[in-house]
């Protein structure tokens, strides 16, 4: 069963310098104060994979926890760039940051085939675009049965995943809906997996078309009420679009963007929420 | 009524989903158009979008593809690898809808690094995300986009997202599923591959845009089609129900939420 731990000590326990590191959510329930605390213990050389590295690993990469980065959209949703990831890809700035570049159907593929402990996935993808020639996750293979040539992405296996999810009970039993993701994929491709949640509930409600990770296959929860701030729970919470906007703006500027983190995320004040 | 260039746009790219069954739709200029389409030219319209929600019905334009609005107006709402491998390498995805950042004559799409030259690192746009996919295996592909000489050019800096490669027999050599790209809507007017050779060529003016501004705003010798229209200015129902919807999305995303 996992066990029911703080945010701190959850971090502490499962995340570690170098480590391979997958702070999941499609959109929808992204662990942004795990991000916080990720920051707040000053871990280092992470790889950071991510489909749509979103504000959370603009804020990572920016306060230079990560050594590359992993992805397929790289965006402020509707809003436009990341700027501290473009600093850090363009100019090295606070630290170097390689990439790895795939598309949408890459990436998760490549969580399906770690889930699945395999060591690739396959797709019809890639094919005459420029991503394969720069990444060494993306290779052409035959198809056996067809003679079709099919592109294969090597698959993803975090250390840890990280997930926000709606509710856990007291056994560690983990469940969430709405834009499902790759949940499900990430955390069971990981070695480890820490879940924050809205609330701890004595009895998770059966909910046709839920997730539910039983507790034996998740590490520690921990309760973090609006732990995905500025994304969202569900029924909890509403994607808050006007930070997502806001954020442009903090994030241009690398002495508005320290100022900013240094009171909302390294202030002991904001720390072990 | 009077109207502006990107209503034209927006209106135009509406237009050009009358008849498909379903849609994904990529965020910002081709969500707008899709959900005006949904309220004038095809109120059955299916909007697909790669969160995984399928039917969607949003009363306010999303500013993601996760906005809490999708999932809550969906038919149903499934995870990731499955909207890619099941839905849209599946075949199901008639008319894919994408934006560009640069776009070449064979309607090849740029949205990862732009070379600034000698000295300067290459430009890091956001990246692939479902468009390569979207471009391989929808039906057909539009693509919304407005006219400038930065956007439409020569030469990809990279590219990510294939439209016809060098030419006509090149969907087929490179195993992509759909037709292609089927038009291209600008600010300015339309653009649709050559049947002959899937060049890009200019079929469409939108009233009052003389040819000369499209030349000028394409990095390409850009030639006309022999057959060649005026699009039709936005009616003003296109117009009334395009500035509800922005109005209302307007105020949606000001609400501060925290």
């Amino acid at each position: 069963m996992a066990e029911l731990t703080t945010l701190r000590e959850g971090i502490a326990d499962l995340v570690r310098d170098g480590d391979t590191v997958a702070l999941e959510g499609f959109t929808h329930l992204i662990p942004t104060l795990a991000g916080h605390e990720i920051i707040r213990q000053r871990r280092r050389d992470l790889t950071l994979v991510r489909m749509t590295p979103d504000i959370v690993y603009d804020q990572m990469i920016g306060m230079g926890v990560a050594r590359q980065l992993v992805f397929s959209w790289g965006g402020n949703p509707g809003v436009g760039s990341l700027h501290r990831m473009r600093d850090a890809v363009e100019n090295g700035w606070p630290v170097p940051l390689e990439v790895d570049e795939h598309s949408h159907a890459g990436m998760a593929n490549r969580y399906v085939a770690g889930a699945s402990r395999l060591p690739f996935a396959v797709l019809r993808g890639y094919r005459g675009n420029d991503l394969a020639a720069q990444s060494d996750t993306i290779a052409t293979i035959t198809c056996p049965f067809t003679g079709d040539e099919l592109s294969a992405v090597r698959a993803i296996n975090p250390d840890v995943t990280v997930l926000h999810a709606q509710q856990a009970d007291r056994d560690g039993n983990v469940q969430l809906w709405g834009i499902l993701g790759v949940q499900k994929e990430a955390a069971l491709a990981a070695s480890r997996v820490l879940v924050t949640v809205e609330e701890i509930v004595d009895r998770l409600e059966p909910r046709p078309g839920a997730i539910r990770l039983p507790g034996w296959v998740v590490t520690a929860v921990a309760p973090v009420p609006g732990g995905a701030h500025p994304s969202y729970a569900l029924d909890y919470s509403t994607r808050d679009n006007a930070f997502y906007q806001e954020w442009d703006a903090i994030s241009r500027d690398r002495e508005a963007f320290t100022a900013w983190m240094t009171e909302h995320v390294l202030d002991p004040a904001g720390a072990g929420r | 009524m009077s109207w502006t260039t990107d209503e034209m746009m927006t209106v135009a790219a509406a237009r050009s989903l009358a008849g498909a069954t379903t849609c994904f739709v990529g965020i910002g200029l081709p969500s707008t158009a899709a959900n005006l389409a949904r309220r004038t030219s095809n109120p059955g319209l299916v909007l697909i979008y790669e969160s995984g929600t399928i039917g969607a019905k949003p009363e306010v334009l999303p500013l993601s593809i996760g906005d809490g609005e999708l999932v809550e107006t969906a038919d149903t709402v499934v995870a990731v690898p499955e909207i890619f491998n099941y839905w849209l390498q599946g075949g199901r995805c008639d008319v894919g809808f994408l934006g560009a950042a640069q776009l070449d004559r064979f309607a090849n799409i740029n949205t990862t690094t732009i070379d600034r030259g000698e000295g300067r690192p290459p430009l890091r746009l956001p990246g692939a995300g479902g468009a390569p996919e979207i471009a391989a295996h929808a039906g057909t592909v539009l693509i919304v986009v407005r006219h400038s000489p930065r956007v439409f050019v020569e030469r990809l800096s990279f590219v990510t997202s294939v439209g016809f490669g060098s030419g006509p027999d090149d969907r087929k050599r490179l195993d992509q599923p759909g037709s292609g790209p089927r038009r291209v809507i600008t600010d300015l007017g339309v653009l649709e591959p050559d049947p002959e050779t899937c060049e890009l060529t200019l079929t469409a003016l939108h009233p009052g845009v003389e040819v000369e501004q499209a030349r000028q705003a394409t990095g390409w010798p850009l030639r006309i089609a022999d057959e060649f229209a005026t699009t039709e200015a936005p009616t003003d129902d296109e117009l009334a129900v395009l500035r509800d919807l922005q109005a209302r999305t307007k105020e949606a995303h000001r609400a501060r939420t925290a």
